[in-house]
């Protein structure tokens, strides 16, 4: 008798979720934005539970394709997109739905007075970016590379996120992030353009990976969507 | 005649065994994820050696700064009485309950390079503790000192203390006691406790991620290269795993048999 209560706990432990819940992996440069897709989303779909899973792309990928369960994913860089394309995941063909550029993040007031991507090479100071493995990681080293500096970071974070988190705090003395973050730190940190002839554009693609995305990703695509995007300092393609 | 045992009860062999299964499991997929033709060169990646060193490096130091401490902290706990006793051992409990993460936070909020106490200790000492093996080591203390603690704690409180009182009677001094009679005593617990703060260190990732950052050869610890890998190449991740159950199987196998074979 209790071996079979044990059964139970487990099957029911292995259930599967409701089917109105709309599970979506997105790249963690999209935390706020996404929030806001979510609430509006909802708004005009009754019924529709949206659960929204951040990471940086590249872990997401590796969660997609080890069989975790989602829906929708949206990346920050099109080659994490079209390893899950090419493994067969995606059942309608992935869309881009915004740009995004990069920034150099100092923490308020800019206590090390940097300068600009020659600030990045100074030993020196504490200089943070992503992981190559992940897209902000790839792309601040190409406008490094554009600019001629070979980077001296502290740190690699595993998440744009992380790494504005260290910023805010102070931590590091200046960082290559995304426009939006910038945006989406709302003010806890300063920022400085990285000038346009090495700026990297960053296309965003999502896609669904069941029917039961479908519904989300044709409302990114919307007007409405779109509106959000705009909101948050997203690029629109 | 010998008795022998009585049969334990179905349920609890079945459920024990379960127990078995969900610490087994895991393993077993990681194991059949092992890409073995590969392995030697995998494992002998700059990121890897550069990983097992410092992993090495910093929980031995982290393992003996938390011995150094966590053996007088018990002893007062343990031995001494003070006003708000109760409140000091739920703090040097509460890294064992707290995310990782949060103690890291934590961590950078006291001793980063923004606080009093970092900017002091920048200025005086010139010792930065954010993104250097140092801040590993201070997260591995952090999140591994408790369990130090607790075990000898727990053997301090439980050992017959009329021992130290004959050595007392007999003239020997509160050092000569505590080396002589009451270390010797809680030896196996003693032991025990540095294996699992050792253990707990080597496996630390969130305080250190959050307050050490990742640098390879720096900061970037097994299990931070793990995590890393894991996102660019799996077989990498698999392999670095499989050196850490490795080594940390090898270690704590080798230390229970030199330690509790008399049992």
């Amino acid at each position: 008798m209790k071996p079979a209560l044990v059964c139970l706990v487990i099957v029911a432990a292995c259930a599967p979720a409701r089917s109105d819940t709309i599970l979506v992996s997105a790249a963690s440069s999209l935390t706020d934005v996404f929030a806001a897709m979510e609430t509006a989303y909802e708004e005009v779909t009754p019924g529709a539970d949206v659960v929204i899973n951040l990471g940086g792309s590249s872990a997401l990928r590796t969660q997609i394709m080890e069989g975790a369960p989602a829906d929708v994913f949206a990346s920050a860089d099109g080659e994490i997109m079209s390893d899950v394309v090419s493994a067969g995941m995606v059942s309608g063909g992935p869309r881009v739905f915004a740009t995004n550029g990069l920034a150099i993040a100092v923490p308020p007031g800019n206590p090390a007075g940097v300068k600009g991507l020659a600030d990045f090479g100074n030993g020196a100071l504490y200089i943070g970016l992503c992981a190559p493995e992940v897209p902000c990681g790839r792309f601040a080293r190409m406008a490094l590379a554009a600019a001629g500096v070979t980077p001296s970071p502290d740190t690699e974070e595993p998440d744009v996120r992380s790494l504005l988190t260290k910023i805010e705090v102070g931590e590091l003395d200046a960082g290559i992030v995304y426009r939006t973050d910038v945006v989406a730190a709302d003010g806890r940190v300063d920022s400085m353009v990285v000038p346009g002839r090495f700026d990297v554009s960053a296309a965003y693609p999502i896609a669904a990976l069941d029917r039961e995305g479908e519904g989300f990703v044709a409302f990114v695509l919307s007007p409405s969507g779109r509106a959000i995007l705009r909101r948050f300092g997203f690029g629109l393609p | 005649m010998t008795r022998r045992p009585p049969r334990p009860p179905t349920a609890l062999v079945v459920l024990g065994v379960l127990g078995f299964v969900v610490f087994a499991g895991p393993l077993t997929g990681l194991v059949a994820r092992v890409p073995w033709s590969r392995l030697g060169s995998l494992l002998a990646t700059p990121i890897v050696v550069d990983a097992l060193r410092l992993s090495l490096v910093a929980s031995l130091a982290a393992t003996a700064v938390a011995t150094a401490l966590g053996l007088p902290l018990a002893y007062l706990l343990a031995r001494v009485e003070f006003p708000l006793k109760r409140l000091t051992r739920a703090i040097v409990m509460l890294p064992l309950v707290l995310p990782p993460v949060v103690g890291g936070a934590a961590l950078l909020f006291a001793i980063g390079r923004r606080s009093p106490v970092g900017e002091l200790l920048a200025s005086t000492t010139g010792l930065v503790l954010p993104f250097s093996t140092w801040g590993v080591v201070g997260a591995e203390v952090f999140v591994a000192m408790p369990f130090l603690v607790v075990t000898v704690e727990g053997a301090l409180a439980g050992m017959d203390q009329r021992f130290e009182g004959v050595a007392a009677s007999l003239g020997a001094g509160r050092w000569t006691v505590l080396r002589r009679v009451t270390l010797p005593m809680i030896a196996p617990s003693l032991a025990a406790g540095v294996v699992l703060t050792w253990a707990r260190a080597m496996g630390e990732f969130g305080a250190t991620i959050t307050f050490a950052g990742n640098i390879q050869g720096h900061t970037q610890t097994l299990p931070l290269a793990v995590f890393v890998a894991l996102e660019s190449d799996r077989d990498a991740a698999v392999a670095l795993s499989l050196l850490m159950v490795a080594v940390s199987l090898g270690v704590l196998v080798g230390l229970r048999r030199r330690w509790w074979s008399a049992r």
